[in-house]
């Protein structure tokens, strides 16, 4: 059925506010990122960089940095390999038994990141944890290994299984038939999940918040702090640096997604 | 017939008292079947039957719950199927997506760790035998499903198994590609001397391929024989059924002696054998056995049997004409006359005719009537 003129326009008005609500507070950061005076005024006067430069100077911006690239680094593995081996026991499974697994495999997902954060917070002081790179590893892990689930399910679904019976046949065991055949046709699922498990870690706050220390600081952690103790710009330059960064990661995700789709 | 050019080759295959049970569901039942080195066996049913269950089994895709199983003499009964060296072609394909079409072809070669020279003599050599040489860098999206089940029959056989499987290869292609590639498949065994083990549901493809066939009705095997011996024998209704048109007659039997009379709609017809047991006799009659006349046409028809009818369909198929007449009991007759003979049009009221000793006697199966869809 053909649109009135009256209500195209409408309709194209409303999506256009949308849209406008969705970016405006990332096109907020960009501009802001490149004052020229020690506020996060807006609109922004003059044009500076250098709030880039003290990002990259200043060692307590540069050590939370490096901080986050670690711990998101360890939790891409580690949460790839867990959430790997899992979907497929899952995928492999027969019986109601395996939705339920998954269920339980996808509740820090589910279940707000606050609450998840109280436990932790009190299983870690218990445990000497807090302020750790392994606290910090332990706790970004689990909440990655949900996306690296969904990412290889999704690919084990498409994957045809009478392959592997192909492989038994020509004589490739077990192992030999994940290596050449099963591995290779799932892993552009792999390889987004593990893209998505690091951007989790890396971006992740309100956990992080309450398991850091002065001594261990991710980048967020240090970005919450900076802007609650001062309106310092390098926030809003950290900011764009980590939009452009996200950016890059999550669309590569999808594109591996989207071609594994295709094929 | 088998074996000729690769005698010796092939491996026999002995499936003793073999049965597969999935919780209460008996898939096999009692299967036994000998296969002997080179032959070309064909597994014959309808779906369900437990045909493709049988190939799972020798494959090591399926565990057997009871019976013994040897390949080659040697029992394989808890060997994994990537520790048996059976060649297996799926009704799929089941190529590698990500492997072109030599590698496709080498993977088997790769594992069993043959050097690269010889590696790449066989990969050509088997694409050669399936004439799809010309295809080796293509990736198999890149191939029709006919190209694409030729490289999975090269892959199947490059490592010279002496058992090749192969479960409806031909099912998802058009008639004209499969007819074609079911003399390929001939040549390709006779060339080889492999044992070649194969599934299908068309009784027309396994009475072209070959050496013998075994027909199987719920998980039971009903009778193995040559493609003659089960169309002019059958054991059972069932194979009757399965295997060429048939016409049954139904009807209150009287045995005398050592001849079988039925009554059909008033009518006596009398075959002269007689079954043993308390079976309920049917009368099998094969479509060229049986000839049409307009009735009290000359009476030189002394001493045969003869129903009376209608014409209900008349089709005329070049090399003569196949007729169903619909007997007085409203059932159905198949009859196939040679060229040449007078023509009947549709209503036509004719006698029906054959002779006693054409005429077959089965016990009845009403599970042979189900399965014909």
């Amino acid at each position: 059925m053909p649109m009135r003129p009256m209500t195209r326009v409408l309709l194209g008005l409303v999506c256009l506010a949308v849209a406008l609500w969705l970016v405006a507070p990332t096109l907020v950061v960009v501009p802001m990122s490149f004052n020229e005076n020690k506020s996060l005024a807006f609109p922004p006067k003059g044009f500076s960089g250098q709030w880039y430069a003290n990002f990259v100077s200043n060692p307590e911006w540069s050590m939370s940095f490096f901080n986050s690239l670690k711990v998101a680094s360890l939790v891409a593995v580690a949460a790839t390999v867990i959430g790997t081996l899992a979907a497929f026991g899952l995928d492999r499974m027969r019986g109601a038994a395996s939705g339920w697994l998954r269920l339980v495999l996808l509740t820090p997902m589910v279940v707000p990141g606050v609450v998840l954060a109280i436990g932790i917070y009190a299983v870690y002081l218990d445990t000497q944890l807090v302020g750790t790179l392994l606290g910090f590893v332990l706790a970004h892990t689990m909440l990655a290994i949900p996306f690296v689930l969904i990412a290889v399910s999704a690919s084990l679904e498409m994957f045809d299984k009478r392959l592997e019976l192909a492989a038994a046949s020509l004589g490739a065991g077990r192992w030999a038939t994940f290596r050449t055949v099963t591995l290779p046709l799932i892993l552009p699922g792999v390889l987004s999940g593990l893209l998505f498990a690091f951007a989790t870690s890396f971006d992740e706050i309100i956990v992080s918040l309450f398991i850091t220390n002065p001594y261990l600081k991710t980048l967020p952690v240090q970005i919450f702090t900076s802007i609650t103790r001062d309106a310092d710009p390098t926030v809003a330059a950290v900011g764009t640096i980590l939009l452009v960064a996200t950016t890059v990661l999550i669309g590569g995700g999808l594109l591996l997604l989207g071609r594994e789709r295709r094929t | 017939m088998a074996g000729q050019g690769g005698a010796g080759r092939g491996a026999a295959i002995d499936i003793s008292a073999v049965s597969k049970l999935y919780g209460d569901f008996a898939a096999l039942t009692d299967v036994s079947l000998a296969i002997r080195p080179g032959e070309f066996m064909t597994l014959l049913g309808p779906s369900g039957s437990g045909k493709t269950t049988t190939l799972n089994v020798i494959a090591g895709f399926t565990e057997i719950s009871g019976g013994s199983l040897e390949v080659g003499g040697r029992s394989v009964v808890g060997v994994p199927a990537h520790k048996r060296n059976i060649g297996v072609v799926f009704q799929h394909y089941a190529l590698f997506p990500h492997m072109t079409v030599s590698r496709n072809v080498a993977y088997p070669l790769g594992l069993r760790r043959v050097a690269r020279p010889e590696r790449e003599a066989r990969v050509a050599r088997a694409l050669d035998m399936v004439k799809m040489s010309d295809f080796a860098h293509r990736y198999p999206s890149e191939l029709s499903g006919g190209q694409q089940q030729r490289v999975a029959l090269a892959r199947a056989l490059v490592f010279d198994p002496p058992l090749l499987l192969m479960d409806e290869p031909l099912g998802a292609l058009d008639k004209k590609l499969r007819e074609w590639l079911q003399l390929e498949i001939k040549r390709i065994h006779r060339e080889l001397g492999t044992t070649f083990v194969y599934v299908t549901h068309d009784q027309e493809e396994a009475l072209v391929l070959s050496d013998r066939i075994a027909v199987f009705n719920r998980g039971r095997i009903e009778q193995v024989g040559t493609g003659r011996q089960l169309y002019d024998e059958p054991e059972t209704l069932f194979v009757a059924r399965f295997i060429g048109d048939s016409t049954i007659l139904r009807g209150p039997a009287r045995t005398d002696g050592s001849s079988t009379a039925l009554s059909i709609a008033g009518e006596t017809v009398v075959a002269d054998k007689r079954l043993d047991g308390a079976v309920t006799p049917v009368m099998l009659l094969r479509p060229e056995k049986l000839s049409l006349r307009r009735p009290g046409a000359a009476p030189d028809a002394s001493g045969l049997n003869r129903l009376r009818g209608t014409i209900a369909e008349a089709i005329y198929l070049g090399s003569g004409s196949k007729y169903e007449v619909r007997l007085g009991d409203g059932s159905i007759a198949l009859v196939r006359s040679a060229l040449g003979d007078e023509g009947f049009a549709i209503g036509e009221a004719v006698d029906l005719t054959f002779a006693g000793s054409d005429a077959k006697l089965l016990a009845d199966d009403s599970s042979a009537d189900v399965m014909l869809t």
